[in-house]
């Protein structure tokens, strides 16, 4: 009915449109318009799950077993409805940690084991080479139908091999495929755009070929689903298939079994975990894919029970394998053109199903057991080597196309014992295997490398033993005399019924026993010792991920490293263009400017090797890393100190308490700024009225004197000389006052003018003598000087300090006694400064004047007896001293005269000259 | 959202997800009688499954708004 060569052609036809839908997906990527960015698109993706198992086998179950098909489809969307909780953590930990396989995940979680992802690694391949196998039969089987039924010879070559040529043919378009769009190059991600895009188009096409051919029995060849149950009932052999258990032998505990089954399968298949994990564009896309990839399990799932029904109502029972019905039932009724289409869905589940399994399978390979083992035998010469981008896709390459070959091996080996369903099944029990270790992983801090590995172990061994060897055995690879006897003749070690269990279906025997023994050696084993550092550091980071943000897990490091060994070692797996880009952007989020800027610090060790990690798994890039930073490691302590939920309750209260000590700290200081204020406040009003005070003063007596002059004309002239005298002299000291607070002012301010010259201090000191002597002459008081023979010169303002000199010397000749006054000034010159001392011989002052005599309007003294003055002439003198950088102060006895004493450092160079 | 209202309640149709795909509420239905002209088992098992589906659905997309 088909010619051979209209279906390669048509299936060569649909290979190169998944080949332009993965390029354009690619090329969109690079050019930063990602197709895949997309809820519709990740929840699509996800229905990778629907293989040709899906396609064929559900039918082939449901025209034996009734509704059995349907756990493999609840399982999953029960999981799913978890999905949001469970998936999402594994997404968080994955993406913080560039994990990118499951081996990887359980091998990072424990510690960075190899041993451990060495071991998932074969449990994976193992678990899954019987379910690509079953992919390839799926398709040859199609093909050799649709061309039987032609009953026309093959156009290709008509040698009788040609068939088995044709499913290595498949298998190895298959890997070309796979390699060309999984191995492009080296992602520290492991993500691949263009296949996902492939992907979620091949789950549109096998979804519409598969409506397209239920619609098709359904509503064409029969009258809807009323008149197929109705016709299904008066059939005989029929009607068991509308009730639970058709066969009776399974039960609802079988039942509860495949749907835990297939509930850890949906998440834990490496398939399922490579698009829901790894191939994650945005956390938010789970959103949609909770309900979207179950409701495609539903609608793929509405036409399974018609399509078996009209199938076996058209055929009868045990004429034509029911696997087969979306097939043959179309090309019964002479429909080629629906029967190429559904090849066609069914080749896109297949081949989705292979490249996606072998993408996955071909980095746990890579990672996890051949990069360990290099690392391991061939350390040096792996060192030696520059550039390892080649060799890490090479081995990704040989891994895809091994992972086919040995699938095509299994096929022709075994592939014609079983129906679709029993070996897709034997998959999902082992990938079951890793359930508990990756769930324990992400929820239980206290699950100990031992504790997974011996589950692993235990489990993988009761698989193989319950399941595998029995499925070998139906083959007729081995004797299938020990199904019945048990091994070594005990029958209480019959692998189907271990240790005597009857009554359950050999799966869901399997199911149990392996984890039974998965979990108890997983949870005793890990109780038997405390975790080490590594396993507890890596533990608290899984399992607390929410809480921890997004901040790198880079606390559990402390060493010391250099930039320039890490770049070369990352650039050796990631090629030199990455490796700079990677981390020039990482200095970019640093705010650095440039690679060569960046410090050593255990963030960017972490990023170094999370970038490896994505590379080539997280056990050998923490080998690498090793190997060029010098380690110090924390004890367990120390990572409990840093992990725990008390120290971070401690630690928050100490910050807390550190908060408020800053807080009380800070109220202090207002509080001192606040008085500080007040004072100043006061200060300033002070000054205001002792200002408006002492211009009061003069301008009373200026105006009295003058209204004086006004009302009486007749006043003498002698008097009005007097008066006139009085006048002019109240005037010249407001001016002076004015001239002192504006002068003040300015020095407080800091707007004074300073012009410096080269100064002589003898010079200075006798000319300010010289200039007061009429002042002490006037009270008969002897003036004393000491000069030394030559100071250095000072550099300052000379009329300033010329001030500052007048100023000492007229208080000094205020205060001394009437009788007998006299006054000592002292010039002496030591290391870096010069001092003047001026000494009079007057009352003294009080100790508690002293700070008093310095501000501003204050005078020492009694209201009475104190002598005329501004009150701003110390302060003044004080400000233009300490400007200068020098001090001035004030030596008193009480009763033994005051010394007012004034130094001024020198410049440090050019005192010698 | 994690800890809040709708983690819970995905959990809540979990849990009834799992009691009402499973023995012995499965049983139940299990029985020759039709609904429509369809079997009961299969009308409960696909509408039970939708209103999961469905019920999954509005408690995810109203957290996303």
């Amino acid at each position: 009915m088909l010619p051979g060569w209209l279906i390669i052609g048509a299936s060569f036809a649909y290979l190169l449109t998944l080949f332009a839908v993965a390029y354009f997906g690619d090329r969109r990527a690079d050019q930063g318009r990602s197709v895949i960015d997309n809820a519709w698109t990740y929840g699509l993706s996800l229905a990778v799950y629907c293989t040709a198992w899906t396609y064929f086998g559900s039918v082939g179950r449901a025209a034996s077993g009734g509704i059995w098909f349907l756990p493999t489809y609840l399982g999953p969307t029960l999981g799913m409805a978890l999905g949001w909780l469970v998936v999402l953590k594994m997404i968080r930990i994955s993406r913080s940690h560039r994990i990118t396989s499951i081996a990887d995940f359980i091998a990072s979680r424990y510690g960075k084991s190899h041993m451990l992802g060495g071991l998932v690694t074969i449990i994976a391949v193992v678990g899954i080479l019987p379910y690509v196998a079953l992919q390839l039969k799926a398709i040859s089987s199609a093909y050799a139908l649709l061309v039987e039924d032609a009953g026309s010879p093959l156009p290709l070559g008509a040698n009788t091999d040609w068939w088995l040529d044709s499913t290595l043919y498949i298998a190895l378009t298959l890997a070309a495929f796979t390699v060309l769009f999984g191995t492009r190059h080296l992602d520290a991600t492991e993500r691949h755009e263009g296949m996902v895009a492939a992907i979620a188009f091949e789950s549109v096409i096998k979804l519409l070929a598969f409506v397209a051919v239920g619609v098709y029995v359904t509503y064409w060849l029969y009258d809807g689903f009323t008149d197929l149950y109705a016709r299904a009932r008066e059939h005989s052999g029929l009607a068991s298939l509308l009730i639970f258990d058709s066969t009776g032998k399974i039960g609802y505990g079988g039942w509860f079994a495949h749907v835990l089954l297939a509930m850890l399968a949906g998440i834990f298949l490496p398939r399922q975990f490579q698009i829901a994990v790894v191939e994650n564009v945005n956390e938010q896309h789970l959103r949609r894919a909770t309900w979207l990839f179950p409701a495609y399990l539903l609608a793929i799932n509405i036409f399974v029970i018609p399509i078996a029904l009209g199938g076996l109502l058209h055929f009868g029972q045990g004429t034509v394998d029911p696997d087969t019905f979306v097939l043959t039932l179309p090309l019964a009724h002479d429909n080629a053109a629906l029967a190429l289409f559904v090849f066609i869905g069914g080749l896109s589940a297949a081949t989705g199903m292979v490249i996606v399994e072998a993408i996955a399978l071909s980095t746990m390979v890579c990672n996890d057991l051949v990069m360990p083992i290099l690392l391991r035998s061939r350390r040096l010469g792996l060192s030696a080597q520059r550039d390892l981008t080649r060799l890490l896709l090479g081995i990704r390459r040989g891994a895809i196309v091994g992972v086919l070959l040995l699938g095509y091996l299994y096929f022709r080996l075994a592939g014609e014992a079983y129906a679709l369903v029993s070996i897709g099944l034997i998959s999902f029990a082992a990938v079951a295997q890793f359930a508990p270790a990756m769930l324990g992983g992400m929820y239980w801090r206290n699950g100990t490398r031992d504790g997974a590995f011996a589950g692993l172990l235990a489990g993988f061994l009761v698989w193989a033993y319950t399941l595998l060897l029995p499925s070998f055995a139906k083959s007729g690879w081995l004797d299938p005399a020990f199904l019945d006897n048990g091994l070594f003749g005990l029958a209480w070690l019959r692998p189907e019924q271990l240790f005597g269990l009857a009554g359950l279906d050999n799966i869901s025997h399997a199911l149990f026993w392996s984890l039974f023994a998965n979990i108890g050696c997983y949870v005793f084993v890990s109780l038997l010792r405390v975790p080490t550092t590594a396993e507890a550091g890596q533990g608290a980071l899984f399992v607390n991920v929410f809480r921890r943000g997004d901040s790198p897990p880079a606390g559990f490091w402390r060493g010391r490293a250099e930039v320039a060994d890490l770049i070369p070692l990352v650039a050796r797996f990631l090629g030199q263009r990455r490796t700079e880009e990677a981390f020039r952007t990482y200095a970019r989020s640093r705010g650095v400017d440039g690679i060569d800027k960046l410090k050593a610090d255990p963030d960017l060790v972490h990023f170094a090797e999370s970038l490896l990690a994505g590379a080539i798994g997280s056990a050998s890039a923490r080998v690498m890393v090793s190997t060029v930073v010098q380690e110090e490691p924390l004890g367990l302590g120390e990572v409990m100190d840093i992990l725990d939920e008390a120290s971070q309750v401690r630690a928050y209260s100490h910050q807390l308490e550190e908060k408020s000590r800053e807080l009380e700290a800070a109220t202090a200081e207002l509080r001192a700024a606040n008085d500080k204020m007040k004072e100043l406040d006061r200060l300033k009003d002070d000054f205001m009225s002792s200002v408006t005070h002492e211009l009061r003063t003069p301008l009373t007596s200026i105006r009295a004197l003058s209204e004086m002059m006004l009302d009486d004309p007749d006043i003498d002239v002698d008097d009005r000389q007097r008066f006139l005298g009085i006048i002019v002299s109240e005037t010249v000291r407001l001016t002076r006052l004015v001239n002192q607070v504006l002068d003040l002012a300015k020095i407080e301010a800091g707007h004074a003018e300073w012009c410096n010259t080269d100064i002589d201090m003898r010079e200075l000191v006798t000319h300010a003598i010289e200039a007061t002597r009429q002042l002490f002459r006037d009270r008969d008081a002897e003036i004393g000087l000491e000069l030394p023979d030559a100071v250095p010169m000072l550099r300052a303002d000379h009329d300033r300090l010329l001030q500052v000199m007048l100023n000492l010397l007229s208080n000094a000749a205020k205060f001394v006694p009437a009788e007998g006054g006299r006054v000592d000034v002292r010039l002496t010159a030591d290391e870096g400064r010069i001092r003047v001392d001026v000494r009079d011989n007057g009352p003294g002052i009080a100790p508690e004047l002293e700070a008093v005599i310095f501000q501003k309007f204050r005078q020492g003294g009694d209201e009475h007896s104190r002598p005329q003055g501004t009150g701003l002439g110390l302060p003044i003198s004080r400000q233009i001293v300490e400007h200068f950088g020098g001090r001035l102060w004030l030596e008193s006895v009480p009763g033994d005269g005051a010394t007012f004493s004034f130094e001024l450092p020198l410049p440090p160079a050019a005192d010698s000259e | 959202m994690r800890k809040g209202l709708a983690g819970q309640r995905l959990v809540a149709m979990f849990i009834a997800g799992v009691l009402l795909l499973n023995f012995p509420l499965l049983s139940l239905f299990d029985r020759p009688v039709t609904l429509f002209g369809l079997p009961l088992l299969h009308v409960y098992l696909f509408t039970v499954w939708g209103g999961l589906i469905a019920a999954v659905g509005w408690i995810v997309e109203r957290g996303a708004r």
